[in-house]
């Protein structure tokens, strides 16, 4: 085990017989204090918190989470800002699962052990780095190792079995399955009974990993998932919170509303 | 110390992680990108082994392409300047007008054999676009080009020619609305759709299959200029400079690449980015102004950014240089100490469009203009039997709307 927070977050879900709800939003958006006010109201039904790096070159995002980076950046938000989030959140969920997400030019200007330290500090659990793969990643992700930061690696349908395999191998406690060829927030190409199969070739290489299932998820899917480990949803909160902002209402209520919809269904 | 390796391509010195000087280059891509990658990182290595893929190549190069472009000394120029003797290699003859149909071609025949009927690309200037649009219809491919919407405004008459062409045109609205934009999109759409279409990278830049396609199919250049140059002088000259403007950096590398075993002493290389509006502070010149090494679309190199990691906004006259980053290859070539780069002022590249134009009968396009500032510069400091040849990589038609708003209607 290398990161307890996010174990023990899976085996409580295992225990009340459902996926793990994972819900992701970019920090700073739409400023430091509303992803905090968002993160306090929906944590009571969520169990791992991913929280968005802003970047402004983000090759994998669609628009929905462009956007929301883009509100971010726009509003000034720093690596630092994002720190102090987590850390103002830590204060509230100390055990919430809370899983850093973004590129790696951002860690690599940043300095990598200073990023883990300062991540270490402040009680980050997990990261997601989507433009270091394997095996590019080996180092970064024994050094995390040592942080006692899960560092989620990432399966794709491109994904070869023989590299499945090599993946799940070095991988942590968490994997990161990519439903489809999309960027995030995607129409899903396939059918969620499709995806689940796919997902259950990979669950049979190593059933004691605790593999998530992203991209694509809405209210309207997430159902048809449930017998993944986990299940991400980060382009439609991101989307939640661009309509709030353009008819003025608070994000902090859309979200909260929308996350509570996402639990009822798993 | 970094070196080069004498008779071993500049494309292929890289290591196992595909990084040129273990720090330049390599694939950062998200997942969904790594087989796709592989599989093109396969066909292109059987490919270029292939000499029916050659023959093919050399083909299209010949009879569609239209080769070898001319050689040319600027006699006027020279004259008026003193100094150096002004040779230009007319790049811009090549059909379309520009360096960017030799990897638009290779890209397209790469497509057909990976049995793909859709290909897509970025574009700056137009012409990585408009190339790409001919060489699909040329081969029958659906085509879609990724442009940012500034780009789209000040680099009308090769938007027309991408639409004309059968092309459709994805206008990108992100961020600085310019090249560095239209590649992430780009990208974006290839993570959606690799499984059916093929990506064309319009430079040097992108993850490491990319940088070594483009520069293997620019490659053509410098194996033209080789031969003319020897039928000129009867030998490659005691002292010659390559001037070559650098934005990703594909003309540069194609024009400098059969010369790299040469001493430096007597072939010096250099390459001009663009130093932008005078007394600006958006340079798009990662490698004149020190910038740090950075990931951008997959690769590390000198890139123009922030402390957080976050990609500068850049300002050019000229669309094809108004890129943030730069060829991992290039990287390598000034870190090797093989080339040496320097950045002129739009204004400066005006003037030297203005000089061109004339006192000869080529009218070089602001890219390569930016290539003329230098050699205007550096002939008259220099011995009559040094050779300076410029890479006249793309034809003034596509800037005429912005030289009218520059210099008025009657600019030549």
């Amino acid at each position: 085990m290398i990161n307890e927070n996010i174990t023990l977050a899976f085996e409580n879900c295992k225990l009340e017989k459902r996926p793990a709800l994972l819900t992701y939003i970019v920090a700073g958006d739409s400023n430091k204090k509303m992803t905090l006010d968002i993160l306090k109201a929906i944590s009571p039904y969520v169990d791992i918190c991913e929280i968005g790096m802003p970047h402004n070159t983000s090759v994998a995002d669609g628009k929905q989470i462009q956007n929301s980076s883009y509100r971010a950046l726009k509003n000034g938000t720093k690596l630092n800002d994002v720190f102090e989030i987590v850390k103002n959140f830590k204060k509230i969920e100390p055990t919430k699962p809370k899983i850093l997400m973004g590129y790696f030019n951002q860690i690599l200007q940043y300095g990598p052990n200073k990023f883990l330290n300062k991540c270490k500090n402040i009680g980050v659990d997990g990261l997601i780095v989507v433009d270091l793969p394997f095996p590019e990643n080996k180092e970064f992700a024994d050094k995390c190792k040592k942080h006692h930061i899960n560092f989620i690696q990432l399966l794709a349908p491109t994904t070869s079995t023989e590299r499945m395999k090599q993946i799940i191998k070095h991988s942590h406690d968490m994997i990161y399955y990519i439903s489809m060829l999309s960027t995030t927030g995607g129409k899903l190409k396939l059918t969620p009974k499709q995806i689940i199969k796919n997902y259950f070739k990979i669950k049979k290489i190593n059933k004691d990993k605790n593999i998530v299932i992203g991209f694509g998820i809405t209210e309207k899917t997430i159902q048809s998932l449930k017998q993944a480990d986990g299940l991400v949803v980060g382009s439609q909160l991101c989307k939640g919170i661009s309509n709030s902002l353009k008819t003025k209402r608070s994000p902090v209520k859309t979200l909260t509303n929308l996350v509570k919809l996402l639990k009822s269904k798993i | 110390m970094i070196r080069i390796q004498k008779r071993k391509p500049i494309i292929d010195q890289h290591d196992k992680n595909y990084l040129y000087a273990g720090k330049f280059g390599g694939n950062f891509v998200p997942e969904t990108l790594k087989k796709p990658i592989e599989d093109l990182t396969k066909l292109f290595n059987k490919l270029r082994k292939d000499k029916k893929f050659i023959r093919e190549r050399d083909y299209y190069f010949k009879n569609y392409v239209g080769t070898p472009t001319s050689f040319i000394k600027l006699y006027n120029t020279s004259h008026q300047l003193g100094g150096a003797q002004i040779y230009a290699k007319v790049v811009s003859e090549a059909n379309g007008g520009a360096h960017k149909i030799y990897n638009a071609i290779v890209h397209a025949l790469i497509c057909k054999h990976a049995g793909k009927k859709y290909i897509i690309g970025d574009t700056g200037a137009g012409y990585a676009g408009k190339m790409l649009s001919m060489a699909a219809k040329k081969f029958g491919l659906k085509c879609k080009i990724f442009m940012g919407t500034k780009d789209m405004a000040r680099q009308k008459p090769n938007c027309d020619a991408i639409r004309v062409n059968g092309a459709e045109i994805i206008p990108v609205d992100s961020g600085s609305k310019t090249l560095v934009d239209a590649v992430s999109e780009c990208m974006r759409y290839w993570v959606s759709n690799c499984d059916t279409t093929h990506m064309c990278v319009g430079s040097t830049v992108g993850p490491n299959i990319f940088v070594k396609i483009c520069a293997w199919s620019t490659a053509q250049i410098s194996r033209e200029l080789i031969v003319q140059l020897k039928e000129e002088f009867g030998k490659i000259p005691k002292k010659l400079k390559l001037i070559n403007c650098v934005g990703g950096g594909s003309s540069a590398i194609g024009f400098w690449n059969s010369f790299m075993d040469y001493n430096k002493k007597q072939v010096e290389f250099i390459g001009v980015e663009a130093g932008g509006p005078k007394n600006s502070k958006l340079h798009a010149a990662p490698l004149t102004n020190k910038s740090k090494i950075g990931i951008l679309h997959g690769a590390a190199q000198y890139v123009v950014q922030d402390k957080e990691g976050q990609i500068s906004e850049t300002a050019s006259i000229s669309a094809g240089l108004d890129y943030p980053g730069v060829s991992p290859l290039h990287c390598f070539l000034k870190d090797a100490k093989r080339a040496r780069y320097t950045a002129v002022s739009d204004e400066e590249a005006l003037a030297a469009y203005q000089l061109i134009a004339k006192n000869e009968k080529i009218r070089p396009s602001l890219e390569p203009s930016h290539a003329f500032a230098v050699a205007i510069k550096l002939a008259p400091k220099l011995s009559e039997d040094t050779i300076i040849v410029v890479n006249s990589c793309g034809d003034a038609k596509k800037d005429e709307l912005i030289l009218t708003k520059r210099l008025g209607k009657d600019h030549d």
